[in-house]
This record gives C-alpha cells, structure tokens and sequence, in this order.
C-alpha cells in the first residue's frame, strides 16, 4: 500500500487574514510540501496540470523534474496529466526523461481536465473528450512500448517511423492510472489495458465511486490480467488534522466555508458525513481511512489533498508532520494485516521491471499491456 | 397489475400553497380517471421547498443530498410526472427550474408530463407555452397537450361561455396523462453501469 499526498496547486486567499500567496511563494511551497512528504515517510507526491489562473502547476515534469533531484525514496506522479490536450507524443517524451532522471520513481494519472476553455486554447473540442483521451492514450502507449511507430488517428498529425526518445527506463514505461470522476468508459479503458484507475472521491458520496471501481474490477478480469481483486486501485481522500478533533474543526472551518470547491454550501459537518473528508484527530482519520477498504476492497495507493483553499504552508507542513508520525504507520500496518497475499502491492519501477522480465524472458521491453490485436476480443459480459 | 407511479413536483412558497393544492387536484384526477380504467396508481408529492437547501447545494458541490437524490430518483423512474410550478417575474420559480437543472438530462425522456402553473392574475397564463413547454421539450419529455393554468380568481368560478372553468380544465389535463401513462408505462429504467467495450470504442474512433 501506497501512501501520499495530492495537489491541485491553487493560489487561494487565505480567509482567515486575506493573505494570498504569489505564484513564485506557491510553487516554492508546493516543493516544500513535497520534500516533507518525503521526510515524514509518505510514498508519493502528485501534481495537478492546470492551464488557468489561480493555478500555477502548468508544467509537471518541470516541477517533478526538481523535486526528484532533491529526493530519494519518493514517487512522483500527476493528478492529473491531460490526455486530451497534450499531444501524446510530447507527454512519451516528457515522462521518459523525467523516469531516466528519478531512476524510475514516476508514474502519473492521466485525466480529461474540467476546464472547458483549455480544450479551445490547445486547439481541441471538449465534445470530443472521451474519443481524445482514447486515441491519444493509445498512440502514448504504443510509443514507449514500439521503438518505431507509424500512426495516424483523428487528432493529431501522422507519424512515420517516429521514436519517441528516451525509451522508457529499461524498456519499462512508467505506470499510468487513469482518474475519473463519473465516466465508466475510462474505468473501461483503465481496465483493457490493465493500468490502474484512481477514483477521486474527495468531493462525492461513496456509492457513486463504489460502482465505478467495481466496473473497473470486474472489466479487468474479464481482460485477463487477474482477479478483480487483484486490480490496481487508488483513492483520493481529504483530511485536517489536530490531536484534538474539535480544534480540528474550528481550526479548518474557515477553509472549508471559503474552499473553492465546495465552500459556501453543505456545512463541513454535512460534508464529512457525505464525502471522505475527515476532520479530526489521528484517531479519527484513521478510522475513515480504514472504511474506504470496506467499501472499495483491498486497494494500493491512497492520497490525500492537504494543501488547497488557502491553507498556509506552515499549516500544511504541520498537517504532514503529524500525518506521517501518527496516521500513516497505523495505517500501513492495519491496511498490510488485512490484505490478502494475492493481491498487489502498490505499483513501483522495480515491481513493474521484474514483472515485465518474468512475463518475457530476456526481452523486458515489450508487451507490458495489450496490443491492437486484443481489441479483436469479443464481449460478452459488458452488461451487469 | 402493479400500479403506475405518479409523482407530482410542486414549487408552492406557502404553506399550504395554491400551486400544492393544484398539484393535488391534478394527481387526484389523475389516479381517479386511471382507476376507472382499471389500473391503480401509486401517488408521490415532492415540495421543492423542503429540498431547496439541498438543491442549492447540489449546485455548489455537483452531488445530491440523500433526500434529494431519492426525489430524483423518484422522478426519473416515474410513470407520469404532475410539474406544478407558481409564476415567478414572468417565468417559472428559480427553485422549479433549479430542481429541474440538476435531474439528469436523460432523466424526462419520452416521460409523460402535464405542465401547471398558478398565479395571482390569468395575464401570466401563457407561462405554461412560453417557458414550462419549451422546459420539458428540451428534455424530451412527452408533455400533454393541456396545461392547467389557476389564476386565483379561478379558485371562485365555474368558467364561462369561453373558457372552461378550472374542474373542467384539470380533468382534460388529468386524462391526457392517465392516457399517456397507461399507455406507455411501465418502463423500468435499469440503473446498471452500462459500458461500451473498449475495442469498440476504439473501433469507432479509428473507423470515423
């Protein structure tokens, strides 16, 4: 099981003095954030991809790319990469040279954006974002699994004889999650090419997310790459905590009430009785945290947002000093009791390079996933 | 035979309200015209007030509070939807339109829908063609030909030589959806995740 954190890397007033961070002071602390998700013993940072003010994090490999040279253990991933509007041949590139760099601690989550502009602004339709983030991520994974590849598809310019340089890191290409957050078909293409799917249920009731995942399960047996337990599953999550749960409260209340997402609606207490979010003490998240296995299954990763509607960098720090001392050794221990032996373990550079070396003999740089002739296959149980 | 579902979606401020006590003619005449016919019919009021918190939440976090999703859930498998609204400056109230804005909009279609509104003065009657219908039409819905327009005045009178009085107005209304509904029902929406296969998907996109 996998532990981390997640940022959206909004530029928020903070409500309780009205102090806004400049972009420079943001992008400087979500680095800090990110050393201390290593210092604390978390596994993994991500980073959202924003095209818009009041975002700063419009360059991930850039800000992954200096936050892996300042670390050692910690794996660096997005959340989300948008395989809609980046052209897929520029995120082979990127992500290659960022898995060389990291000695392989990389992995990242692709996603559609819920920006309508942004398509426009990089010369896409958002009518077609179901159709980009299909064919665009079948060009992706054919790029760093073919050393030459011609291509031609509907949205972007063919290839002939096109490699994509570096090839992935001992020709095995960083781990891709797919995160959605109500569309089945990209459960479904999650679950094709036996990649993993991220649910973030930080901001809706669990049975929503509930059906999602199990459609991804049971889609992914049905390809043939394991139980439905056995399929890779992360989770987002939203906490704040204090020793004390009612200074918890009052503490992140006039985050919540001012949050971008969600403030000025349900009150917090309406909120965490709905949503995963936690409010409270080590205890009390850890209890929340454990119910998510219950509802989702035996899952790899969980990440948490600890950063966003103003929170200042002190604040976070704090928040992450007594995550990793009080919340996550609790939790890898109970998580790690209760999983059974068949399922994985949270994806890594090392597993996936064992694997790909045990699945193909002396030849690790190919066919990780499916080809095109898979998609020959017939379906029967599509259906529930 | 099981019984058709009936459901009503009133926006009345007041309670009691006249655009509820519209509402419950309306679904009375309904069930009572469907019972001579033979097929009994289950009836559920929804008050938008009760939920307008919950809607307005809905709004700000794009999920449903469990009242409001079970009201949802209750106008998307119903067999016949009674929308009964007041007329709020010119047009249907912002919480009628609101509830309607967060139903999925596969919610209506070809559902049978008798549109109502009430109102102080009979001058805001044309509400019912200039803003309800077009509503419903954008969601596909099946609406009946009559709506049920109450003035307050109409409360005290029996109509004359040119206009129905409301008794008269409500039962036309209240046929025409019992027909409808009878006729077209029962349609159990199945809520299973329905997924296209990936090659499909796939295929599609290659093959366009």
């Amino acid at each position: 099981m996998q532990f981390g954190i997640f940022t959206v890397g909004d530029v928020t007033p903070d409500p309780t003095n009205g102090s806004t961070p400049s972009e420079h002071e943001r992008i400087k602390a979500m680095v800090a954030i990110a050393l201390k998700a290593e210092e604390v013993g978390l596994d993994v940072f991500a980073t959202g991809e924003h095209h818009n003010p009041p975002f700063v994090p419009s360059s991930p490999t850039t800000m992954l790319g200096y936050i892996a040279a300042q670390t050692k253990r910690l794996i660096l991933s997005t959340s989300t990469t948008l395989i809609t509007t980046n052209d897929p041949v520029k995120i082979a590139e990127d992500f290659a040279m960022l898995q060389h760099l990291a000695d392989g601690r990389v992995d990242l989550m692709l996603g559609r954006g819920n920006t309508g502009p942004v398509y426009p602004w990089f010369g896409q339709d958002i009518r077609q974002g179901i159709p980009l983030a299909i064919e665009n991520y079948a060009l992706l994974h054919q790029l760093w699994r073919t050393d030459v590849v011609d291509w031609e598809g509907q949205f972007r310019t063919p290839l002939q004889g096109f490699t994509s340089t570096p090839r992935p890191l001992e020709g095995v290409p960083p781990f891709v999650w797919h995160g959605s957050i109500r569309s089945p078909e990209i459960a479904e293409q999650a679950a094709y090419y036996g990649d993993g799917f991220f649910a973030n249920n930080i901001f809706w009731p669990k049975d929503h997310f509930i059906r999602l995942i199990d459609l991804y399960r049971r889609r992914f047996a049905h390809y043939g790459h394991g139980t439905p337990e056995q399929a890779i599953v992360g989770l987002g999550g939203q906490v704040f905590l204090h020793k004390n749960s009612q200074d918890a409260v009052r503490q992140f209340r006039p985050y919540f009430d001012n949050a971008p997402v969600y403030g000025h609606g349900p009150s917090l207490e309406e909120f965490t009785e709905q949503t995963p979010l936690t409010v409270g003490s080590p205890q009390e998240v850890i209890d929340k945290t454990l119910t998510f296995r219950e509802s989702f299954g035996d899952y790899q990763r969980q990440l948490f947002l600890m950063d966003h509607a103003g929170l200042p960098l002190k604040t976070v720090l704090e928040q992450l000093d007594l995550l990793g001392a009080e919340v996550i050794p609790v939790l890898r221990r109970e998580f790690a009791a209760a999983r059974p032996a068949e399922v994985p373990d949270g994806p890594t550079h090392p597993a996936l390079t064992a694997r790909a070396a045990a699945n193909n003999g002396s030849r690790p740089t190919r066919d990780f996933g499916h080809d095109t002739a898979t998609a020959e296959r017939t379906d029967a149980d599509t259906k529930r | 035979m099981q019984p058709l579902y009936l459901v009503a979606v009133t926006a009345g401020m007041s309670q009691p309200s006249s655009t509820r006590l519209l509402a419950d003619r309306l679904t009375d005449a309904a069930q009572r015209q469907l019972a001579h016919t033979g097929r009994p019919a289950e009836v559920r009021v929804i008050e938008l007030r009760d939920l307008a918190t919950a809607i307005a939440q809905n709004m700000v976090t794009g999920f449903p509070s469990t009242a409001l999703r079970e009201a949802i859930e209750a106008v998307t498998r119903a067999d016949g939807l009674i929308a009964v609204t007041p007329v709020f400056t010119a047009s249907y109230s912002g919480l009628f339109k609101s509830f309607f804005d967060v139903l999925d909009n596969e919610a209506l279609v070809d559902k049978p829908v008798l549109i109502a509104a009430t109102g102080g003065t009979a001058r805001h009657s044309l509400v019912l063609d200039h803003a309800l219908r077009p509503l419903f039409s954008y969601l596909r819905a099946a609406v009946v030909p009559t709506g049920v327009y109450a003035a307050s005045e109409d409360w005290g009178t029996a109509g004359d030589d040119r206009t129905d009085g409301l008794a008269t107005r409500i039962e036309r209304a209240a046929g025409q959806l019992a027909r409808l509904a009878a006729g077209t029902a029962p349609q159990p929406r199945q809520k299973t995740e329905e997924v296209v296969p990936f090659a499909e998907q796939l295929a599609a996109i290659r093959g366009s």
